[in-house]
């Protein structure tokens, strides 16, 4: 392939632009289609539980199929996520209680949300494969929205103050607002939380395609069901084209959505001298350049938005408000109502449910709770075992973050719940089982958030603080004491906040495992949750769900946040 | 009092407007005491104070930004609730939107009118003529030098033809040259009548841009903020640095600036031992380091100075000097009349002095005259243990001063008790604390 950056000769300039065109209009062509192919499928009649074949020839279809879900997954996250913080930064009533939700949801593994998702969307569409399409969707969006939605929150509380002063100074609408300052404010917290929150939906996607629940089974054509008979049926050659696909498809839409992604992010960055440019993207480059995209947003968009502007203009004398408040006080009370008579429903239903628990369930259940902690307690001190002096070498070593950094990224991508079949191949033919299975799957899955924060803070660190240590020939415990540990503390931080909350999420999947026509379980909540699923038991479902939420919302608010807070008022590198 | 000096209305006016914070609703804090003001047609109005006599917070009750605690504002005699309809503001930081172009954030406020494209285009690119910046019309913020963004500052601010121009120090995060440059292209502006505003509202620290720019110049006290004085200049322009008259009026403001005895209880007046009056003193946000410096100069020079000249050979800004020379002065190290200063008998000792005999001769005058580091070191000395929690201190002070003020106010404490060794302060424990060993004699001297 030609560089772009080179094309400076007259032919290129001329022939570029043509071939560019050409790439956007097959594309929009392609969209067309899929829009019909997928029409038909979710209009199609009810087929929950379809044959899903292990033949490679079904693998396009299957990715289109997932790729399609994963998307409007994605797409819903995108819209509730900026609602949500919308709402809850300018709703000083709610946003307490807003967050607070956010906290619990957060904390609640996909698994949980199945049985009423399932149930409800079928119930909707009892005919069509919609019903069913739509549950799965929502399943992988409740593992991806609530990340986002907190980014999009901090980012609008963050906003400088003489910024917001400027744009109610000079009369901004809310929509303008909201176009000009608030989303590119918050449109770099966004992309790279859209980004983390993707590969989360990659990770669970086998979750959210096939599953069992109670006696019925839902089976959706897609690669995550792929990979899943396929481990079911210990089909080795399959796993491998399943897994293979899966890396192509997830290479291919770092390189054609999240790079330019990222680097059009860029110009957001709220800076006011520039920095050195961080990587472009050849495809941004490419569209950028497309003279038909250009013409399209020259006669199309630039207009609507001009009359969406001029309708939502400040005009000099505004009547709204004399008719507002008393609407607005019964509004508040009605909605207000709602919610209470919602809760207080919730609760019933949830004492109700609970009542069939014995005490011995309960014990149970706390019990395999202990485990899972211990289980990811083990995971993180491996993962900080070897993630803390890797990330810490890359980050100080320019040309050795050159090599690793893409390599990281790569193996960070693939989804470790697509590598596990083939891991445990290789661990049960060693005599091992899922008990160190499961941790080993923690790791997988959760590692890499705290390589990429400690790389992040080692680079933070300043240069001269580094020098202080050589000038003076600290000894390496000193250095590590002094310098590095202090320097990279608030990223580690934050990478193991991450990686805890990832690791109780993923022991729903490590925990229980459909293998070779049978199912591998070890003690645990992970497990105690997918088998409820499994068995349709609600009730221990519900039980486990509560105790989960339950642990991780404690140790977050006695463990992690008063680590956060320390990094923030001690640790910080002030500049 | 100037304002019967005008036949013409106000364009906006506030009657008794204040400012408070209320903390429990016990307490509150009042940052701006009832004040009236008005802006009126055809003048530069400047606004001149020490930091926190609620500068910025007046500018933004003005344009209704934010709503005064009690009090109104009227625009044309009707009253404001939200932003004004026609006022424009230039920020300190510029304010500008990164991710939009010069043309772009010049634009946005024309968009929020509904101004045709077409229109639009036009009045943006005569006003980024009008101000120099032709050319740079695709340029991002981040591109720019400072001056330029302050010009893109401007030009956004006068693309809508405001009524009233509102500054918010919009020369301090520039550098001199360029301020210098800004503030005369904009004077040039103003005089040719090519500035497309009826009156101009500048907040600012710096004396003699208020007086180079204005028509009309207000000084602000603090603690809580209120108009000192309130007067007219009648300087043609373009106005001559070096010109006596100009130097009396520089002359004229720093003495208000600098004479906290001719408003009764102001917080420079040292109470000398007693206990503290019905005002709380405040410490000034000096370092021992600066008080001790200054005395040096003074010590080597004739021992008495003017603070405007002190200022401009020191290359300080006022606001920057003001609360070394409140702070020596508290510690009885500085005479301070008529603008001028002049170092006392205990200066003299204390400049001439080494460091471990100033470490104990400030902790004396310390002691003695800043009720603040007598008290704490007084309720530490009581506790057995010589200990007392962050708290403690912050409920004291809370009911004086605003939260932001306190933090202040212990941090400078900090700083003095650390340097007099009559206490320390553990951040990590938030606590303050007399440590064991405190030289009450040092073993040298």
């Amino acid at each position: 392939m030609t560089s772009p950056a080179t094309s400076s000769s007259q032919s290129n300039q001329r022939t570029w632009p043509f071939l560019i065109d050409l790439a956007v209009f097959g594309a929009i062509l392609a969209f067309l289609c899929a829009l019909a192919a997928i029409g038909r499928y979710w209009f199609g009649a009810a087929v929950p539980a379809a044959e899903i074949s292990r033949s490679p020839r079904a693998l396009p279809l299957y990715a289109f199929y997932s790729l399609v879900r994963m998307a409007t997954a994605y797409l819903l996250s995108l819209v509730f996520a900026v609602s949500y913080g919308y709402i809850a930064n300018y709703s000083t009533r709610w946003r307490a209680v807003m967050l607070a939700i956010l906290d619990i949801l957060q904390s609640i593994p996909v698994l949980s949300f199945l049985p009423g998702v399932m149930l409800a969307m079928v119930a909707l569409f009892p005919t069509r494969q919609m019903g069913v399409e739509f549950g799965s969707i929502i399943l992988i969006f409740t593992g991806q929205v609530w990340n986002m939605a907190f980014s999009f929150y901090a980012s609008l509380q963050a906003i400088p103050r003489e910024l917001r002063e400027a744009s109610r100074v000079y009369r901004f609408s809310r929509l303008q607002t909201f176009f000009q300052l608030e989303l590119p404010y918050g449109a770099i917290g966004l992309v790279w939380n859209s980004m983390v929150s993707v590969a989360g939906g990659w990770f669970f996607l086998m979750a959210c395609e096939m599953f069992v629940l109670g006696n019925r089974d839902f089976r959706l054509p897609g690669l995550g069901s792929f990979l899943q008979s396929a481990a079911s049926a210990g089909d080795t050659t399959a796993i491998l084209w399943g897994l293979g696909a899966m890396i192509a498809v997830i290479v291919l839409i770092d390189q054609c959505i999240w790079r330019p992604a990222i680097a059009w992010s860029d110009k957001f960055k709220f800076e006011q001298v520039e920095s050195k440019a961080s990587g472009g993207s050849f495809i941004l480059n490419l569209l950028r350049r497309s003279p038909l995209l250009n013409r399209l947003r020259h006669s199309v968009v630039t207009p609507l938005s001009e009359r969406a502007y001029n309708r939502t203009t400040s005009q000099p004398d505004q009547a709204a408000p004399t008719q507002q408040p008393l609407l607005r006080v019964v509004a508040g009370y009605a909605f207000g109502l709602l919610v209470l008579a919602g809760i207080l429903w919730g609760i019933f239903e949830t004492f109700r449910t609970l009542r069939t628990i014995t005490s011995h369930e309960l014990v149970v259940t706390v019990e395999s709770a202990g485990a899972t902690f211990l289980r990811v307690a083990v995971s993180l001190i491996i993962a900080s075992a070897w993630a803390i002096p890797a990330g810490v070498a890359i980050g100080f070593h320019p040309k050795l973050a050159r090599i690793a950094q893409p390599l990281a990224q790569i193996a960070a991508s693939v989804p470790a719940t697509a590598l596990f079949p083939v891991i445990l191949l290789g661990l049960i033919s060693m005599g091992g089982g899922l008990g160190i299975g499961s941790i080993l799957l923690m790791l997988l899955g959760t590692q890499w958030y705290i390589l990429f924060n400690v790389i992040a803070g080692a680079i933070a660190i300043p240069s001269d603080l580094r020098e202080v240590a050589d000038l003076f020939h600290f000894s390496a415990t000193q250095r590590w004491l002094t310098v590095i540990l202090p320097g990279i503390y608030p990223y580690l931080i934050t990478g193991l906040v991450t990686a805890s909350g990832g690791a109780w999420n993923a022991s729903i999947v490590a925990e229980y495992f459909h293998f070779k026509g049978s199912v591998l379980s070890t003690f645990g909540l992970g497990a105690q949750i997918s088998s409820a699923t499994d068995s349709g038991n609600f009730a221990l479902l519900l039980l486990s769900t509560m105790v989960m939420a339950t642990f991780v919302v404690t140790v977050n608010r006695l463990l992690w946040r008063p680590l956060y807070r320390l990094g923030e008022t001690r640790f910080r590198l002030e500049n | 009092m100037a304002d019967r000096l005008h036949a013409a209305n106000p364009l906006i006016e506030a009657r008794q407007v204040e400012k408070y914070y209320s903390q429990d609703g016990e307490t509150r804090i009042q940052v701006i005491a009832p004040t009236d003001l008005a802006i009126y047609p055809d003048e530069i109005l400047a606004v001149l104070g020490p930091s926190g006599s609620g500068k910025s917070t007046l500018l933004r009750m003005m344009t209704g930004l934010s709503a005064p605690s009690a009090g109104t504002v009227t625009w044309h005699g009707q009253p404001v609730t939200g932003p004004c309809e026609n006022v424009s503001i230039v920020f300190q930081s510029f304010a500008l939107f990164p991710w939009l172009t010069v043309l772009e954030n010049v634009e946005a406020p024309l968009k929020a009118r509904g101004v045709h494209a077409d229109e639009r285009r036009k009045r943006c690119l005569k006003i980024l003529d009008t101000v120099g910046l032709d050319g740079f019309e695709s340029a991002y913020p981040k591109e720019l030098s400072g001056g330029m963004k302050q010009r893109v500052g401007f030009a956004r601010a006068l693309v809508v033809e405001p009524e009233v121009l509102f500054m918010d120090e919009p020369f301090s995060a520039l550098d001199v040259l360029t301020a210098e440059n800004l503030r005369g292209e904009l004077l040039e502006l103003w005089s040719d009548k090519k500035l497309p505003t009826r009156a101009v509202f500048i907040v600012t620290h710096n004396i003699e841009e208020a007086v180079l720019l204005a028509d009309r110049i207000i000084v602000l006290g603090k603690n809580p903020g209120r108009i000192r004085t309130d007067f007219r200049v009648e300087l043609p322009r373009p106005r001559d640095r070096k010109n006596p008259v100009f130097e009396q009026i520089v002359d004229h403001v720093y003495k208000v600036l600098t004479q906290p005895a001719a408003v009764p209880a102001l917080d420079a007046t040292p109470a000398a031992g007693t206990t503290p009056a019905t005002k709380y003193q405040m410490l000034p946000h000096a370092r021992p380091g600066g008080v001790a410096g200054l005395l040096e100069i003074l010590a080597d020079n004739t021992g008495r100075e003017d603070i405007y000249k002190l200022a401009d050979e020191l290359a300080f800004e006022i606001d920057d000097l003001l609360p070394t020379v409140e702070a020596a002065s508290m510690l009885g190290y500085l005479k301070v009349s008529e603008g001028d200063v002049e170092i006392t008998p205990e200066g003299r000792v204390f400049a001439e002095a080494d460091i471990l005999e100033r470490k104990e001769l400030f902790r004396h005058a310390a002691l003695e005259n800043a009720s603040l580091i007598k008290q704490i070191t007084r309720s530490l000395e009581k506790k057995a243990n010589h200990k007392l929690s962050d708290e403690f201190f912050h409920d004291v002070l809370d009911e004086h001063f605003t939260e932001q003020e306190t933090r202040l106010q212990l941090e400078t404490a900090i700083v003095w008790g650390r340097y007099a060794e009559l206490f320390d302060h553990d951040s990590k424990g938030k606590s303050f604390f007399i440590a064991e060993e405190v030289p009450a004699v040092n073993p040298e001297s």
